[in-house]
């Protein structure tokens, strides 16, 4: 599938996290592609294994108890878990940065803003101190803080702000991928609102690409050009924005948008999925979704089913995908 | 306003400030409004704009620096103390961390059987009765008996919230404050916990004060919607009234900040300047003046109050008619 | 939709309080548990000697452990005695073991009396808050101020050398410790959202902080138990060690080592054992309390 525009392609990803309860299967065969430009929006719930997917991309599984099991993350053709240490440091902040989803405890507390943007810029660039200065005060006035206030320290900021400043600090590098992990969780809708347009407006300036992990489907709806929805490890559904929101064909993507209270139409009682999140401990052996799908039948419960193309672009893990429901 | 239903609880001239280090916090500035029974109010504003602590003062967790608080017909903030342990079954409180609100030391059924054990309704002796009351409420909730014994960190977050609405109800309560219920947790759990308050309310004739940051939840469950900001109440109306035709600047900027799931939905958004200024010491009139689009001189006025723009909708806002207002810019 | 829909998860529901949960985090280190069983063992030896007093009607101990026998003085040790002979030609090994009692249950009161002292005091300070607090932390700084060893001394000094007055002086001299620790704990927790809670379903004061709040901020009173009393018996050591403990010829191994010490060149088993008793129970005590402070600590919870 990968082309030439194709700038991260995750191939089959596995991730494990050993611990005293036992072997957390976080991710289990995940695939996305990324092209350049273009937003990928990871959606699910809580624990789902959104941010292990991002934190795998960049190598930062903590080790012990995460594992890389198998799989591949090519990025402009290269694979970054061949790469040695030193190399994926390079890449890390210069081509793939990533924006965490807690503003208040990403900054270092006891450094500038400033310092904190020049910080990256020195490292991944070979100019003189001067210099990085003056585009860390750019990067500030980019995302709209005034650049007098970069002799500041994180506390002086808003929540607003602080996201603003790590955006700053993300894209000072002018990398070619963005990945934010849920990057206006902890803001106010008319904060996220501000700052969903300065990340957009940035992306087309820079033509970046953006992996955008969220549990907000309505963010996405907003942002993104492609959606994978990932449900206990593994994509469920994978498709341009179009495909997935207006012909959604997983029973989990489905349940997933009626149990969101709706503001154009008026509804008296909230659709719902029954039942919880399969143990990742313990995940049933078949789909993962069939312990809480309306439509499973016992092939179902026997394999794991394969991502059916629907048509165009559109990937969906379901065996009835096909069929009306 | 619907003049035939009975009004449970009324709330005047609310006030609640705390003495800071940067001095006084205006957490809740002059609130009125009023709850009918069986119907649910939403209290909607962003963070620190005091729809918490005002919940919180109505029950009387925190005194209330200065207003009144009828709760059928009588005045509670004069209450003492028998007289508002008496009146602590009548109102209770759900709250939003599922996995701070419950003690981690108290098993589920202990956590549900604590209200009325303090309250009385039950003694030791009848354990058994008691035990058997503890079962009706988890069913009633959606707990499954065998999770009796369990402790809440053994459980998901959703299960916690039902414990937290067990709790509650277990004084068989009139009105309860729920605060922010569903924000910590999943849209799939959340749509289960919101039908289950539903379902509670319509079989237990429940009054709700519900109190959000989410505007989709809060249309969804709310008869009348309250809009909050930096302590002051900016709009108050019928919850289809307030979508239709939202007047204030900061409650049409809101409404537009919503990511709607549709990837045909034209986003108009009003994108405000700034951040939510703070409300230690603030300046006189409206405290959305700073960022708001329109602020002229006159929303200096400190005498800003609620006005009815139509029958039933109050905004607070000196502007009101002057055409460059708009009246809708996302209808 | 009244059930719960919730279908059973293959692992079943765990029902594990935080105590039980804790325990299982604690018997994962084995240091901790050596401590533990060290302890242990010390504890039986101290009632164990306590019995056999008891039933000997203090025979052995006055035949064998204070009784004077010149003759096989500073004797080293021997299959007879394994110890040794101290400079007055005594069981060492017997007055060891004679001596765990007075150390141990020494340190474990004197901290109970800090511990009840200090606990009160700093969960009434934490509770209420305000002036409150700043009275009662303020005359804490005081004492803490003042050396603890030097406010042992002076206590004793003044009130003369007993028993009582020993555990009094230590008791008091590590109150202040204690009212922190409860304090910054009760702090914590009375802020917590269940106690919230509770006020609304009308619980009183009492209800609260016993039910709600003293359960939860236990854990580092607990930890600073442990250490506290590894404190204490180290002092008790030091003021028997300058003569204003426990008076000889009751077996004590800070008075068995300050009597020792002038014979450390010709006999250095008489010195070296008492110390590595007091050495290995403090040690043992550091390290239990070091294992409990990471078994209770939610944020290694896994």
């Amino acid at each position: 599938m990968a082309d030439n525009n194709t700038l991260l392609q995750v191939k089959d990803l596995v991730i494990r996290y050993e611990t005293d309860d036992g072997v957390v299967e976080a991710l289990n065969g995940v695939s996305i592609e990324i092209h350049t430009g273009k937003t990928l929006g990871l959606v699910g719930e809580t624990g789902a294994g959104k941010t292990t997917l991002a934190k795998g991309v960049l190598r930062l599984i903590p080790s012990p108890p995460g594992k890389i099991v198998s799989g591949e993350v090519l990025y402009d053709g290269k694979d970054l878990l061949k790469l040695s240490e030193e190399e994926m440091r390079k890449i890390r902040g210069k081509h793939i940065s990533m924006i965490f989803q807690d503003p208040m405890t990403s900054l270092n507390p006891v450094m500038t803003v400033r310092d904190q943007i020049m910080e990256v810029i020195l490292q991944h660039n070979n100019i003189s101190k001067k210099e990085a200065e003056k585009r860390a005060d750019d990067m500030l006035e980019l995302v709209g803080i005034p650049a007098e206030r970069g002799h500041e320290y994180p506390h002086q900021f808003s929540g607003g702000m602080k996201q603003r400043v790590i955006i700053a600090i993300a894209l000072a590098c002018q990398p070619k991928l963005l990945i934010a992990d849920e990057p206006t969780t902890a803001l106010d809708v008319t904060i996220q609102a501000q700052v969903l347009d300065l990340i957009q407006k940035l992306k087309t300036r820079d033509n970046t690409s953006m992996l955008l992990i969220t549990h907000d489907l309505g963010v996405v709806a907003q942002t993104c050009d492609y959606v994978g929805i990932v449900y206990a490890g593994e994509i469920v559904e994978y498709g341009t924005l179009r495909e997935v929101y207006k012909d959604m064909r997983h029973p989990y993507t489905k349940g997933l948008m009626a149990s969101i209270p709706n503001l154009v139409e008026n509804v008296r009682r909230l659709q719902t999925i029954e039942g919880l999140m399969p143990d990742p401990t313990n995940l049933p052996k078949g789909c993962k979704f069939s312990e809480r799908c309306k439509y499973a039948t016992d092939k179902c419960r026997e394999k794991v089913p394969d991502m059916v193309n629907v048509g165009g672009e559109h990937m969906v893990r379901c065996i009835l995908a096909n069929e009306e429901k | 306003m619907n003049e035939n239903k009975k009004e449970l609880l009324r709330v005047e001239g609310l006030k609640k400030y705390f003495n800071t280090p940067g001095g006084l916090l205006h957490a809740v500035d002059n609130v009125n409004f009023s709850i009918n029974e069986g119907e649910t109010l939403g209290v909607v504003g962003e963070s620190g704009c005091g729809k918490s602590t005002m919940g919180r003062a109505i029950l009387r967790l925190h005194e209330p620096t200065e207003g009144k608080v009828f709760f059928e017909g009588h005045n509670i903030l004069e209450y003492d103390k028998s007289k508002m342990k008496q009146l602590r079954r009548d109102m209770q409180i759900v709250f939003q961390d599922p996995f701070a609100s419950l003690n981690p030391r108290l098993t589920v059924s202990e956590a549900i059987a604590a209200p009325m054990l303090i309250q009385k309704m039950y003694t030791k002796k009848d354990r058994v009765e008691l035990q058997k009351q503890v079962s009706r409420l988890m069913e009633m909730v959606g707990l499954a008996d065998r999770l009796k014994n369990s402790y809440p960190h053994e459980l998901d977050g959703g299960r916690r919230q039902r414990i937290g609405i067990a709790r509650a109800l277990s004084l068989k309560p009139k009105f309860i404050v729920c605060d922010e219920p569903v924000s910590a947790l999943d849209v799939s759990i959340q749509a289960q916990i919101l039908n289950l308050m539903q379902d509670l309310q319509d079989e237990l004739g429940l009054t709700y004060m519900f109190i959000t940051h989410n505007l989709s939840v809060v249309k969804h469950f709310s008869d009348n919607i309250v809009v909050m900001y930096l302590g002051q109440m900016v709009e108050m109306a019928p919850t289809e009234l307030l979508f239709k035709n939202p007047v204030h600047p900061y409650t049409q900027a809101l409404l537009s900040a919503i990511p709607i799931p549709d990837p045909d939905y034209p986003m108009n958004r009003i994108l405000m300047k700034g951040e939510i200024t703070s409300p230690i010491n603030p300046e006189p009139g409206c405290r959305f003046y700073k960022r708001c689009p329109y602020a002229k001189d006159c929303c200096k006025n400190p005498n800003i109050g609620l006005k009815e723009v139509e029958p039933g909708h109050f905004v607070s806002c000196e502007r009101i008619g002057d055409p460059e207002l708009k009246e809708n810019p996302n209808a | 939709m009244k059930k719960d829909n919730t279908k059973e998860l293959s692992s079943g529901v765990k029902q594990r309080s935080l105590w039980q949960d804790a325990w299982r985090r604690f018997k994962k280190n084995k240091l901790a548990m050596v401590g533990l069983v060290f302890l242990a063992v010390l504890v039986v030896i101290a009632i164990g000697t306590i019995v056999v007093d008891i039933v000997t009607n203090n025979y052995i101990y006055e035949n064998y452990v204070i009784k004077q026998n010149l003759r096989g003085r500073l004797e080293p040790p021997s299959a007879a005695h394994p110890l040794g002979l101290d400079e007055f030609g005594r069981d060492m090994l017997l007055r060891m073991l004679w001596a765990v009692r007075s150390s141990l249950f020494m340190g474990v009161i004197a901290i109970l009396i800090s511990g009840v002292l200090g606990g009160l005091l700093g969960a009434v300070a934490g509770y209420y808050g305000n002036k409150t607090d700043n009275i009662i932390m303020r005359a804490m700084d005081i004492l803490l101020a003042i050396p603890s060893m030097l406010l042992a001394i002076a206590i004793v000094a003044a009130f003369g050398t007993s028993l009582v007055n020993v555990l009094l002086a230590i008791g008091i001299s590590y109150i202040p410790t204690f009212a922190r620790t409860v304090r910054a704990s009760i702090m914590t927790v009375k802020d917590q959202e269940y106690v919230e809670a509770a006020r609304a379903v009308g619980a009183n004061d009492a209800t609260i902080i016993f039910k709600y709040i003293i359960p939860n901020a236990m854990a580092p009173i607990i930890v600073q138990t442990t250490l506290g009393v590894a404190g204490a018996i180290l002092s008790i050591a030091g003021l028997s060690f300058i003569g204003m403990g426990v008076q000889p010829p009751t077996p004590e191994w800070g008075s068995m080592l300050s009597s020792a010490r002038t014979y450390i060149r010709d006999s250095w088993h008489i010195t070296v054992i008492p110390g590595l008793g007091i050495m290995l129970t403090i040690l043992a005590l550091n390290v239990v309390g070091d294992g409990l402070r990471d078994a209770l600590d939610p944020r290694l919870k896994n």
